[in-house]
C-alpha cells in the first residue's frame, strides 16, 4: 500500500460527528462524497491512535534534541548555542504557524493542485473529528494527525537552517522561517499528500516525505547558502566540528525519532509500518557502513564523522521508499545514496565553492533526490518491492523525476523570495565582529560552555 | 639552584615523575602545552575538509633543585623520557636567582 493508491485525503474532512461535521461535509466536492459514503462506520482504533501519538513525539525528539545536538556538534563552539535556538525557535515558530494557517494551506477541505484554504485557527476541528487512515473505515483522531504533520513543517524548516548556521541572524531566521513555510513548505505538502495535489494526482511515491521534506529542505539550503554567502574564513580558517560526541548523540536520536517520521507515515500500525521500520533500519545501516568504506577507497580512515554522515544520508534516501521498497532494495538504496552523497560534500561542494556549513545540501538535498528517484526502481516487485503485477518502473521513474524537478524549481524560487524579504528586514547576516566572537556571544548573550 | 624545564611527550609524564621522585625531587608544575619542533602535526578530516594542524600536545615540566642534583636530574630525564623517535622534546636549564617557600619565609634551597 502506497499513499499514492489509496489516500483519499479529502475524506478526512468528511467524517467529523455532529453539525459541524456536517456542513464541512456540504462543503467538499462531490467525489469525496462518495468516499466517504462507502465507508459508513469508521472505527478510531486506539492502537492506531496510541501509535501516531507516539510517532508525533518521536518527529519531535529528531527536532530536540536530535537535529539541535547533531547540527550543534558541527559548528565551532562559539556557535553552539546559536545553531540549537535558531532549531528549537524555528520549530516552535513552524509549531504555531501550522495552527493559525499551515494546516489549512495544506490540507484544507477545499483547494486546488497547487494549495488547499479553510479550516484556519482549526476552525471546527473538535476531538471527535476525524482524520483518514490507508484503510477504508480506520480513523484517527484529527488533532493526532494535525499534530503528526505539524512536527514534519516543524523539522523541515529546521533542516534547511543546517546551511546558514554560524552567520545568519536569529531574526532573520524567524522572517525566514515564516515566509518559506507559507510559500514553500504548505504548497509542497498539499501537492504531495493531499488529495487533489499536484504530485498526489501524478501518483508520485513519496511515503514519508523524500520531496517535501528532504530535497525540498536541502535545495532550500543550498539557495540560502548561496545568497547569503560564505562564512568569514571559509576553506582558509579551521573550522572543525567543535563536539562529534555530541554530533554522535544527536545521530542515534534522529535514528531513533525516524522511526516515527517514516513507521509513522502508514498512519496505522500495521504491516505497511513494519515494512517501514524494517527499512529504516537496514538502509541506514548499509548507508553508514558505505560511507565510510567510501572514506577508506578515497585513502582516508573511517571517521566518525563519516559514519554519522552515512546514517543521515540513508535515511534522507529511505524516508520515500520506506514503505515502498523491500529490505533489500532498501540496502542497495541507502548504500547508493550514501557514495553520492559522500562524492558531494568531499567532492563537488569544495569544487564548487559554495559554503554549506553542515551539508544541508549535501545530505538532505542530494540523498533525497536518490531517495526519490530510487523509489521509482526499488518499488518493483522484482526488486522485492511492494509495486502490483503490473508496475513498470520506467514510467514511474519519469513520474518520480517529475515531481523531483518540480520541486526543486519551487523550493529554489521560494527561497529567493523569503530570504530577500528577511534581507530586507533584518539585514539577514550578523556583523563581522560578531560572526568572528561567535554567535552565541552576539546574538544571545551566552556561552555554551563555562568552563 | 636550576630550573629545569622539560617538554616531553605526555605519555611518559607518569613514568618521568616516578623517576624524578626516586632522585628526591619534591615538587614540579606539569603544563599541558602545543608546540612544533622537527615533527610534524597531524591531518584531520572532516567530509573532506581537510586541516593541518601543525601543532602537537606536550607535556611542560618546571621543577627547580640544587645545582649538584641538576645534572642527574638532566640525565634521568633524559632516559625516561625518551623513545629514541623524533617529537622526543627537549630539556633547558636555567639558573635560579631565589626562591621563597610562601607559608614560612623560607628562601633559597630549603624553600625547595
Amino acid at each position: 500500500m502506497t499513499k499514492g493508491e489509496t489516500m483519499t485525503f479529502a475524506n478526512k474532512f468528511a467524517a467529523s460527528a455532529g453539525a459541524v461535521g456536517l456542513s464541512l461535509f456540504a462543503a467538499l466536492p462531490a467525489w469525496a462524497q462518495e468516499v466517504a459514503a462507502a465507508a459508513p462506520e469508521p472505527v478510531v482504533d486506539k492502537g492506531d491512535t496510541a501509535w501516531m501519538m507516539t510517532s508525533t513525539v518521536l518527529v519531535l525528539l529528531m527536532i530536540l534534541p536530535g537535529l539541535a545536538l547533531f547540527y550543534g556538534g558541527l559548528t565551532r563552539t562559539k556557535n553552539m548555542l546559536s545553531t540549537m535556538t535558531q532549531i528549537g525557535a524555528a520549530a516552535c515558530l513552524a509549531m504555531i504557524i501550522w495552527v493559525i494557517y499551515g494546516y489549512g494551506l495544506a490540507f484544507g477541505p477545499e483547494g486546488n493542485a497547487f494549495i488547499a484554504w479553510g479550516k484556519f485557527f482549526l476552525v471546527g476541528v473538535t476531538p471527535d473529528s476525524l482524520a483518514d487512515t490507508f484503510s477504508d473505515g480506520f480513523k484517527l483522531p484529527e488533532y493526532v494527525f494535525i499534530s503528526f504533520q505539524m512536527t514534519f513543517a516543524a523539522i523541515t524548516l529546521a533542516l534547511v537552517l543546517g546551511s546558514v548556521v554560524e552567520r545568519i541572524k536569529f531574526s532573520a531566521v524567524m522572517v525566514f522561517g515564516a515566509i518559506w513555510l507559507t510559500i514553500v513548505y504548505f504548497p509542497i505538502a498539499h501537492m504531495v499528500w493531499a488529495a487533489g495535489g499536484l504530485f498526489f494526482e501524478m501518483g508520485a511515491l513519496d511515503f514519508a516525505g523524500g520531496t517535501v521534506v528532504h530535497i525540498n529542505a536541502g535545495v532550500s539550503a543550498l539557495v540560502a547558502a548561496l545568497i547569503l554567502g560564505k562564512r568569514i574564513g571559509y576553506q582558509k580558517e579551521i573550522m572543525a566540528p567543535h563536539s562529534l560526541t555530541l554530533t554522535m548523540v544527536g545521530t542515534g536520536m534522529l535514528w531513533v525519532g525516524w522511526f516515527g517520521f517514516n513507521a509513522g507515515s502508514a498512519l496505522e500500525a500495521n504491516g505497511s509500518a513494519a515494512l517501514a521500520m524494517i527499512n529504516t533500519f537496514v538502509a541506514t545501516a548499509s548507508a553508514a557502513l558505505f560511507w565510510m568504506l567510501a572514506e577508506k577507497l578515497a585513502g582516508h580512515k573511517p571517521s566518525a564523522l563519516g559514519f554519522c554522515s552515512g546514517i543521515i544520508a540513508g535515511l534522507v534516501a529511505v524516508t520515500p521508499a520506506a514503505g515502498n521498497s523491500g529490505p533489500f532494495g532498501a540496502i542497495v538504496l541507502g548504500a547508493v545514496a550514501s557514495l553520492i552523497c559522500f562524492y558531494a560534500v568531499t567532492v563537488l561542494k569544495p569544487k564548487l565553492g559554495y559554503d554549506d556549513s553542515l551539508d544541508a545540501f549535501g545530505i538532505h538535498g542530494i540523498g533525497g533526490i536518490v531517495g526519490a528517484i530510487g523509489t521509482g526502481i526499488v518499488y518493483s516487485p522484482s526488486l522485492g518491492g511492494p509495486g502490483g503485477e503490473d508496475f513498470a518502473i520506467g514510467p514511474q521513474l519519469v513520474t518520480q523525476i517529475s515531481a523531483v524537478a518540480a520541486t526543486i524549481v519551487w523550493a529554489s524560487v521560494g527561497t529567493v523570495i523569503a530570504i530577500y524579504v528577511a534581507k530586507l528586514l533584518t539585514g539577514l547576516r550578523v556583523s563581522e565582529e560578531v560572526e568572528r566572537e561567535g554567535l552565541d556571544l552576539g546574538e544571545h548573550g551566552e556561552r555554551a560552555y563555562n568552563y | 639552584m636550576k630550573l629545569i624545564l622539560a617538554i616531553i611527550k605526555p605519555f611518559k609524564l607518569d613514568e618521568v615523575r616516578e623517576a624524578l621522585t626516586g632522585l628526591g625531587i619534591a615538587g614540579m608544575t606539569v603544563t599541558e602545552v602545543k608546540g612544533f619542533g622537527r615533527q610534524k602535526g597531524q591531518t584531520e578530516i572532516y567530509r573532506g575538509a581537510e586541516y593541518a594542524t601543525n601543532m602537537v600536545p606536550k607535556v611542560k615540566i618546571e621543577l627547580v633543585c640544587d645545582d649538584a642534583l641538576a645534572p642527574r636530574v638532566v640525565e634521568t630525564l633524559q632516559q625516561t623520557a625518551g623513545t629514541g623517535s623524533i617529537g622526543d622534546g627537549k630539556i633547558f636549564v636555567l639558573d635560579v636567582g631565589q626562591a621563597v617557600r610562601i607559608r614560612t619565609g623560607e628562601t633559597g634551597e630549603a624553600a625547595l
